[in-house]
Formats: structure tokens, C-alpha cells, sequence
């Protein structure tokens, strides 16, 4: 009966979409208010419905319920709880669920918090919105129904596929989903903008608060989904360039330009078709993203829906409203006049490099994306693309983008001259250059990876610290009352350099080690000496373990016992790898266990893993920048501005 | 399910193949061990989805890590075994596709989009730099009489 009551909220969400796409939008065309006016409770209850509809079949998995088709495929009665909600949106079904859900939550926080838009660009904000909640809608209802029944319900279900069982994986969908769903703000204010021919200023501060929360949830939940795989899959990769990370990746590159190109709008109006093209991209990307991995078209190891019906209903989706955007950006664009004027060498040329460079590298993990696709359509070549490519092409734009960066962001707006920009700088300089001295010294074995990469790391760490001080006035008591952006723009920036040298340290001096151990027996890695106490046969909920125990000496000294697991999960017939590992701030311990051997004993696998955290360390603090930048006094100000009779443009 | 059925599954499962490089394929010869990891870095699993035979489980990964190490033992340089290799499977096994023919344009996609760019931001700030100049017109006669007074007061 829950599950029929989620079926019908889904349907009623369908048809109040329908509504909020059409009416707001004639309303705003004619200017009748009251047409207007049912924008924002069609969104509240859109958003609603979804989320009864999103509720039921969460009821559905909580209880097992066999008769529902998903369950059946994607649960089982002995699964932990946690998985059992994770496996909601473990599946296609589900997981377009969730998307639509956070879809029309982002429309309901545009109805919300949205009171100081002008009227009809609210209005138009929330009908674009909900063209894109009947789509999907539609596309769900149609293709990919969750609430099917089976006629004949088995006893028991088939079991979540065990490697989505696992808590870091449990937040990565939905997080991610978060972001790139979120862009969906972005799109449809840049939709709304061309209808009404008008960009400016206080548009741009009504994007950005979007296009910032979509980013940052972007940021996490592209780092939840590389920490997973790099403790989950057992040998500590933690990025593959999958064609499906790098569907998540395109629209995270994109959204960063987009936020910087905002920036230009917003203070200086000029940039702004580029923008609003930027914002179409973005949600493009997300498009093709969605795509990419529901359709099946690229197999990867994320891709479970094989069926064309979807895909191509999909890239109708895409076909519509990417293109339709890019029609009405062809007819519009041109009425967006720039109005700043600035010098070749200015903060406004440096975010125009960001830009450029952000976009090209976007296009190129793209380009590398489909070329196998397009390589066996159009020259029937079966050829593959896989991270040695990326990493050559791509990688010359990270280097670039951290080389300008400590500059550009001390160039003041309108005119800067280089080399006044540069002098605050060279105490980081100087820093970078001691880095690569330093870590050349301690070990020149491998590649010129760990120097560069970890000097740019520090470059991009030294000169946000530069661009504190000179904007505090150096002086340290005016460091805290620095604006909630500065510190927010600072952390971002500063946490790009972590990340930086957490992926060049770990690339060049991963140490590993694979040997038969037995029991009993110690071995040294690099400065470990790890011994393999016991294996031992054990039972979890729904998996059988083998789990062994070790513990790792340095210098005599005891510093881990880690207990390494292989699972098996018998209802799924998979076999499981869970390492164990011992976190540091500077190197992780990172042990596997693997077969038995013929000759008695185990396959044993040891890494140590230099600086590995910084990674996701780095990506975290990026985010919590964008949190601080969200809570900046200019969006409260203009929050707040509702009240005020004249609300269109907040002063600054 | 039974618990025997159980039992017979796992047991089953216990003993398929696991792990990317297991301990019995690592040659004795370090240097030789160094570049067949670094030459299986780039070949594609073939039955595998976007994962390198250095990293994957499947059998067949296995097949040709020990072939990459035959091929090197035999003493064949790293280009020989990529080639024989190739000559095998196909381009299909390169995970870094070679930049001939067609697939130039995907190795000049990301050089020529970025001059692309930076030609386009060239014009744009030069628009910019220009409008600037001309928005500020010369004063006209009666604009600068209005303006000595006003200094003059």
C-alpha cells in the first residue's frame, strides 16, 4: 500500500511539474502576477511529492519488501541497515529517484529563499526548473520505474552488490548527486536570463550561492568516491580516469570556472554571455555525465543500466535542453553588453586564464571520454583511452593553472602591473624553490614528479598565505576580521595546494612489496618490519571473512596491529578486498591480504603510502572554503534585502 | 540456502584467482620486474572495463602480465613486447592510443583548443582595453569652458 502511495506522489509530482513549467512562464511572459505567484508553492509541492515517492521505497528497502523489483535485485533480509538505505540508491531506479529528488529540492530552495528575485525571474527560474523535473520525471515513470511489482515475490533478494557496501560509498552518490544536480540552479538562471535578455551584477549574486553549494557538494563527492576506491579496491589507486569519474570530473572543472567567471560579473559586469554559456556547459556536462553512466554506453565499472530505451531517452534530454539553451544563447547573447573596462594585464584577465584553461582541460578529459566511441563510429578503429593519455594531456593544465595562480589572485581589478603584483610574492617563491631542493635531496630516484608537484603545492600554499597578509594590510590583528570570501577564497586555493602535493608525493615514492608470508614470519618494508601473526575464517552479517592479523614494528617500536580482510558474500558471489589500514599525517600503512598458496602460506601485500591523506584533506578544506565564502555577509546582505523596498541591485 | 550450498560457494569462491600481481609472477631480476610493472601500467585488461592488467584480477590479466614477462626474459626491449602485443590484440590493448592517423585529433584536440582560447582572450581583453579608451571621449568646447570655471571656483 506505502509503495502504491509513492507511486501516485511520483505520477502527482509529474503533473505538478507540468504546471509549474508552463503557467509561471506565460505568466511572466504577459505579467500576470497571480500565474507568477504559483511558481514557488508548485515547487514546495513538487519537492514534496518526490519526496513521499522517495520515501516509500526507502520503507520498501528498510523492509524488505520482496514484491518490489528492485528490492528483490538490490537487497537482501541479512544486509546491515545502513546498506539497506544505501541500497535506495545503489540501483538505477533508485538512484534516478534521488536525482530528481534533489533536483526539485534545489527548485524548493529557489522558491524559498529566493523572495528577493525579481518576480518574474523567479518565475522563469522555476519553470526552466521544472522542464527539467518533467523530464526526468517522465523518464523514470517510463523507463525506469522503481515501483514495479512481481507478481510472484521470492523469499529473499539478491543482495547489494558488496562493493557498494561500505560507508564511504554509501554518501558518495548523494553527495555527488548534490553537485551535479545543483547545476541545475545554475542552467536555469542563465535560461532565464537570455528569455529576459538581461545579465547583471545582482544575477551574478544570485548564481553564485548555487553554483558554490553545487561545487562544494561536487568537491566532496568526487573525494568520498576516490578515498573509497583507494582503501576499498586494494592497491591504493585513487583515481582511474574512469569514464565515469571523469563524468563527475567535466562538470566539477566547468563549475569552478563557472564560479570564478561569476566573480567577473558580479563585480566588474563584464564577462557575462561568456558566463551564462558557462553555466549552460556546466549543467551540459552534468547532462552528459548522467548519460554516460545510465546508458551503459561507455562500460566502466560504475555503469549497471545496459539498456538502450534509456539512452537514447536520455540524449533526447540532453538533446532538448542543451541545445535549446544553445539556441537561445545564439539569439540572445548579443544583448548582453559588457560594461567593465580593464587593462590586458588585471584580475580580470587572470580569471579569464582561469577560464580558458579550467574549460580547455574540461574539453580534453571530454575529448578522451568519447574518443573510443566516436574513434569506432567514425574510423572503425577499436582503440582504448585510458589514464596514460589523461595524464599527459590533462596535467599541463593543473601545472599552468598553479603557476598563475598566486599571481592572479594578488592582481588588483582594472590594470595591474606584473611586477608589483609579483614582489609580495617571493618569500613563497623562495619557499617553492627550497621544496624542490629538499625533496630532490631526499630522494631523486623516480621522476621529476615529487619536486615539481610538491613546489607547486607549496607555491599555491605560500601565496595564499601572501594573499592574506597583503590583504589584512600585513598586519595580524586584521587577519580575523578579514570578510568570510577572503578566508573562504584562501582555504579553496590553499587546499588545491595540499591536494597538489598529496598527489605527487604519493605517485613517486609509493613503496610496495608482494610476497608469500607465513604465519609467524616477518619481513621488512622500507623502514617496517610487519609481521604475520594469525588468519583466521569468520563470520559477518551477510559475508564470510578471512581476516588476518598483523602488527608492524619501526625501530622495535610497536606501532600497529591492522587486521587486513578478504570477504566473500555468498547471496552476490563476490569476492571482496578490505586492507587495513593505519592512517598518519605523513604516510599510510597499507596492508592486504591474499590467497593461500600451494606451498602453505599467504599472499601479502605491504604499501606504504607517503602523504596519501593530503588528497583528501586538500579536497575537504576546498570545500570548507566554499561553506565560508557561502556564509559571507554580501549573500546574507542580499538575503536579508527582501525587506527592503528597493531589492533589484544590493549595494556592495 | 542450505548451509552446505553455502559452504561449496565459498569454497569455490576462496579459491578463484584474486589479486592484480600475485608473488609467484614476480621475476627474480629487479630492473627486468620494474619494467614489466611500468609496461603493464599501459595495457588494457582486455576483458576487464578501463582497468590495466598491472591492476586487475581477471585471468586473462594474468595471461598477459606472464606473457609481458615472457617476452621481457626472452629478452625482446619494451618496444618489442608493445608491438607484439599490438600485433596480437590489437591497438585495443594500448591504454595510451599511439597519435596516428585519425587518432591525431585527439592528441592536438587539447593543444589546439587552448590556443583556440587564448586567442579568443586575446581579442576579448583588447575589446575590453579599447572600449575603455574610446568610452573616454574628448571633452567638448563648451564641456571644457563649464570645467575651467568649476576649477576656478
Amino acid at each position: 500500500m506505502i509503495v502504491e502511495f509513492g507511486h501516485l506522489a511520483l505520477s502527482l509530482a509529474l503533473m505538478i511539474a507540468l504546471v509549474q513549467a508552463v503557467v509561471p512562464l506565460v505568466g511572466a511572459a504577459q505579467g500576470w502576477r497571480g500565474w507568477m505567484a504559483l511558481a514557488a508553492p508548485a515547487a514546495t509541492a513538487q519537492f514534496l511529492c518526490i519526496a513521499l515517492a522517495f520515501a516509500a521505497l526507502m520503507w520498501a528497502f528498510v523492509s524488505s519488501d520482496f514484491s518490489l523489483k528492485v528490492v528483490v535485485e538490490n537487497s537482501h533480509t541479512l544486509k546491515p541497515m545502513l546498506y539497506k538505505i544505501s541500497g535506495v540508491w545503489g540501483n538505477h531506479e533508485g538512484s534516478m529517484l534521488l536525482w530528481v529528488l534533489i533536483l526539485s529540492g534545489f527548485g524548493a530552495t529557489a522558491a524559498w529563499f529566493g523572495g528577493a528575485l525579481p518576480e518574474r525571474l523567479r518565475a522563469r527560474v522555476l519553470s526552466v526548473q521544472a522542464m527539467i523535473g518533467v523530464a526526468f520525471l517522465a523518464f523514470i515513470l517510463f523507463t525506469s520505474n522503481p515501483f514495479l511489482r512481481l507478481a510472484e515475490p521470492p523469499f529473499d533478494g539478491r543482495d547489494l552488490n558488496p562493493l557498494l557496501q561500505d560507508p564511504g560509498l554509501a554518501f558518495h552518490p548523494p553527495f555527488l548527486y548534490l553537485g551535479y544536480v545543483g547545476l541545475s540552479m545554475a542552467f536555469s538562471f542563465a535560461v532565464a536570463a537570455l528569455i529576459e535578455g538581461r545579465v547583471d551584477a545582482a544575477w551574478a549574486r544570485w548564481v553564485r550561492p548555487w553554483t558554490l553549494a553545487a561545487w562544494m557538494f561536487l568537491t566532496v563527492g568526487i573525494a568520498l568516491g576516490s578515498w573509497w576506491a583507494y582503501y576499498e579496491l586494494g592497491w591504493g589507486g585513487f583515481w582511474f580516469w574512469d569514464p565515469v569519474e571523469n563524468a563527475s570530473f567535466m562538470p566539477w572543472l566547468i563549475a569552478t570556472a563557472l564560479l570564478h567567471s561569476a566573480i567577473v560579473v558580479e563585480k566588474r559586469e563584464a564577462l557575462k554571455s561568456w558566463t551564462v554559456l558557462l553555466a549552460i556547459i556546466a549543467f551540459g556536462f552534468s547532462l552528459i555525465g548522467t548519460f554516460l553512466v545510465r546508458s551503459g554506453i561507455i562500460t566502466s565499472v560504475h555503469a549497471f543500466a545496459n539498456d538502450p530505451e534509456r539512452g537514447v531517452f536520455i540524449l533526447a534530454i540532453l538533446a532538448v535542453f542543451i541545445g535549446g539553451a544553445l539556441t537561445l544563447y545564439a539569439a540572445r547573447a548579443g544583448a548582453m553588453e559588457a560594461k567593465g573596462v580593464f587593462g590586458v594585464v588585471s584580475r580580470e584577465s587572470a580569471l579569464v586564464m582561469n577560464n580558458v584553461l579550467l574549460s580547455v582541460a574540461a574539453f580534453v578529459v571530454f575529448a578522451g571520454t568519447v574518443w573510443p566511441l566516436v574513434a569506432e563510429l567514425a574510423f572503425a578503429r577499436k582503440l582504448s583511452v585510458g589514464a596514460p593519455f589523461f595524464n599527459q594531456a590533462f596535467t599541463p593544465f593543473v601545472v599552468l593553472i598553479a603557476l598563475l595562480l598566486p599571481l592572479g589572485v594578488l592582481m588588483p581589478w582594472k590594470r595591474a602591473v606584473v611586477s608589483r603584483s609579483a614582489r609580495p610574492l617571493y618569500p613563497a617563491l623562495a619557499l617553492a624553490f627550497a621544496v624542490v631542493a629538499l625533496v630532490y635531496a631526499i630522494a631523486t630516484e623516480r621522476t621529476a614528479l615529487a619536486p615539481i608537484g610538491a613546489a607547486l603545492g607549496v607555491w599555491l600554499i605560500a601565496g595564499t598565505a601572501t594573499d592574506l597578509w597583503q590583504r589584512a594590510g600585513r598586519k595580524a590583528g586584521r587577519l580575523t576580521r578579514l570578510p568570510r570570501a577572503d578566508w573562504g577564497r584562501a582555504l579553496a586555493h590553499g587546499g588545491l595546494g595540499v591536494t597538489f602535493i598529496g598527489i605527487s608525493l604519493l605517485t613517486a615514492w609509493d613503496i610496495e612489496d608482494i610476497r608469500v608470508a607465513q604465519v609467524g614470519e616477518s619481513f621488512e618494508v622500507g623502514a617496517y618490519t610487519i609481521t604475520l601473526d594469525k588468519v583466521e575464517r569468520l563470520e559477518g552479517p551477510n559475508y564470510i571473512s578471512t581476516t588476518a592479523t598483523m602488527h608492524a614494528e619501526k625501530g622495535g617500536r610497536l606501532v600497529a596491529v591492522l587486521h587486513p580482510e578478504k570477504r566473500v558474500y555468498p547471496v552476490a558471489a563476490m569476492p571482496t578486498t578490505e586492507a587495513a589500514i593505519d592512517n598518519g599525517i605523513f604516510r599510510d600503512l597499507y596492508l592486504v591480504i591474499g590467497d593461500p598458496q600451494d606451498g602453505g602460506g599467504w599472499a601479502v601485500r605491504t604499501y606504504i603510502k607517503p602523504f596519501a591523506n593530503w588528497i583528501w584533506a586538500g579536497a575537504i578544506i576546498m570545500a570548507l572554503g566554499g561553506a565560508l565564502s557561502l556564509t559571507d555577509r554580501r549573500y546574507r546582505v542580499a538575503a536579508g534585502a527582501r525587506k527592503a523596498p528597493v531589492a533589484a541591485t544590493p549595494a556592495e | 540456502m542450505s548451509g552446505m550450498r553455502w559452504l561449496v560457494l565459498s569454497l569455490l569462491l576462496l579459491a578463484a584467482p584474486a589479486h592484480a600481481v600475485q608473488p609467484d609472477e614476480v621475476l627474480a631480476d629487479p630492473a627486468l620486474e620494474a619494467r614489466a610493472r611500468g609496461l603493464s601500467q599501459g595495457l588494457r585488461c582486455l576483458v576487464c572495463r578501463n582497468e590495466n592488467i598491472d591492476e586487475s584480477n581477471a585471468d586473462l590479466a594474468r595471461d598477459l602480465r606472464l606473457l609481458v614477462r615472457e617476452r621481457l626474459v626472452a629478452g625482446d626491449t619494451d618496444d618489442e613486447v608493445i608491438a607484439y602485443l599490438v600485433d596480437r590484440y590489437g591497438e585495443y590493448v594500448l591504454l595510451n592510443p599511439p597519435a596516428t592517423g585519425s587518432t591525431l585529433i585527439l592528441w592536438v584536440t587539447g593543444p589546439a583548443l587552448l590556443l583556440a582560447g587564448l586567442g579568443g582572450a586575446a581579442l576579448y581583453l583588447r575589446r575590453r582595453r579599447q572600449a575603455g579608451e574610446s568610452a573616454v571621449a574628448p571633452l567638448s568646447e563648451d564641456e571644457r569652458a563649464r570645467l575651467a570655471e568649476l576649477l576656478k571656483e
